[in-house]
């Protein structure tokens, strides 16, 4: 589907962990949301709770029709079965694999299927991924990294996918480099993302909906031209 | 005496083999359950497992004796069966594995505790079950640790006598290095007793630098 899926995107949870609580009770429904905010404003613990690598107090998790969590009529579906695709932080590349393995992990048929087609081949197509694919992970540069990362979340074909800092670890010159691609991702596959950035000028670029996190809640909430500012540095 | 040598080395090796398989399946469930798990009796569980480490081995084969003797309770299952343990070859197994259990376990623990769990939780959202995250990323990153609880394991068993000497016996054919070396030395064939010394020293150094080998490239 191209022209880009809108999830709208319920995100209605309480969380503790330790002095730290998230009071968040969105409900969004945009293509791109970035989550913006301080570090320790809760926005890895939100994208975190969504993965269902976190279980919330309480509240609702859904995106679209497909409810994730619901701590009332006791929903949790297991992080596998959520088809949400996480780039964390620190990417989490499986260290033991090559460059194929790990961006086949979760494709359809796994790593034994030898060329992946139909939409698996226009993300490794998109990402230019191809040449890297007998590579270990090891030997990559940072931007390639971030592209197997992608690559890797995106072959699952996720309803959803969520994207922890994606430019924070690159200097600027890979970020204007790395930037294209996650605008080609959203533009050509559509896949709708919740993207955490401390940057402001990258949250304007990449996203239609912003939300402002300070200490677990939300504090601001529209198109980021009018929460951020046209000129609101970055 | 070359002949003894021979079929006496090739004996304990094959046993402690069969003894490494046998522990494996369990020991590296209980290393995972250990390093992964909360649950209720951990660290009775924790405990029980490193025992034999710090009971005196004859201890543990006379109690190994009493659960698989005819009116033990495992003895009392295993013989309608047909399979008898006490005094046969499956008893060298059983003291050799159970001997071994701690120190494969310690060893998988460590490397399981090592592997970071973010590669576990990114292997899920992926749709990895958890039977799939085990195989395809827990256990290759721990395999370092895995491996070299093997190893230990394997020259535990080797070297295993006090709880094999109760089990088993003393039966030619059955004799493993140790019971072997004990029974020359005890008879006054001290050349005997020094070439079979020799075989389970060289066994031994092998293993334990091939284990320090894995723990130090990890």
């Amino acid at each position: 589907m191209s022209g880009g899926r809108e999830a709208a995107v319920v995100i209605d949870i309480r969380l503790r962990a330790g002095a730290f609580a998230l009071d968040l009770r969105e409900s969004i429904a945009a293509r791109t949301v970035a989550l913006f905010g301080p570090s320790g404003s809760g926005k890895t613990t939100t994208l975190d709770a969504v993965a269902g690598l976190r279980r919330p107090a309480g509240g609702v998790i859904r995106v679209g029709r497909h409810v994730l969590f619901d701590a009332r009529r006791g929903v949790d579906v297991a992080p596998y079965d959520r088809r949400v695709g996480y780039v964390p932080q620190d990417l989490a590349l499986f260290p033991h694999l090559d460059v194929r393995g790990n961006v086949l992990y979760g494709a359809r048929g796994g790593a034994r299927i030898p060329e992946p087609r139909g939409a698996g081949a226009a993300v490794l197509r998109l990402l230019e991924i191809d040449t890297l694919l007998p590579r270990a992970v090891a030997g990559l540069s940072g931007g390639e990294r971030q592209r197997v990362a992608l690559a890797r979340a995106l072959m699952t074909d996720p309803d959803l996918l969520l994207l922890d800092e994606p430019l924070a670890a690159l200097d600027v010159g890979l970020r204007d480099r790395i930037l294209p691609y996650l605008e080609r991702v959203r533009d050509e596959l559509g896949t709708p993302m919740i993207y955490v950035s401390h940057a402001a000028d990258e949250v304007r670029r990449v996203a239609d909906h912003v939300l402002v996190l300070e200490a677990g809640r939300a504090v601001r909430s529209g198109p980021p031209a009018d929460v951020l500012g046209p000129h609101a540095g970055g | 005496m070359t002949a003894e040598l021979v079929q006496v080395t090739a004996f304990t090796v094959l046993m402690a083999a069969v003894a490494t398989l046998v522990m494996l399946p369990p020991g590296v469930a209980v290393a995972w359950l250990l390093a992964r798990r909360e649950f209720p009796g951990r660290t009775i569980v924790e405990t029980v497992v490193s025992l034999p480490l710090v009971v005196p081995p004859v201890a543990t084969g006379l109690i190994l004796l009493k659960l698989f003797g005819r009116r033990g309770p495992l003895g009392a299952v295993l013989e309608p069966l047909g399979i008898d343990v006490v005094f046969t070859w499956r008893a060298v197994v059983v003291a050799m594995a159970v001997m071994g259990l701690p120190l494969l376990v310690r060893a998988a623990r460590a490397g399981f505790e090592q592997a970071d769990r973010r590669y576990e939780a990114i292997a899920a959202t992926l749709g990895a079950r958890p039977w799939r995250v085990f195989w395809t990323i827990s256990l290759p990153l721990a395999r370092r640790g895995v491996l070299a609880g093997t190893v230990l394991g394997f020259s535990r068993a080797i070297g295993e006598f006090g709880a094999t000497i109760m089990l088993a016996g003393a039966l030619p054919g059955a004799r493993t290095l140790s019971v072997a070396i004990y029974r020359n030395a005890e008879l006054g064939r001290d050349a005997a007793a020094m070439t079979l010394i020799a075989a389970a020293v060289t066994i031994g150094f092998g293993a334990v630098y091939l284990s320090n080998r894995l723990g130090a490239a990890s």
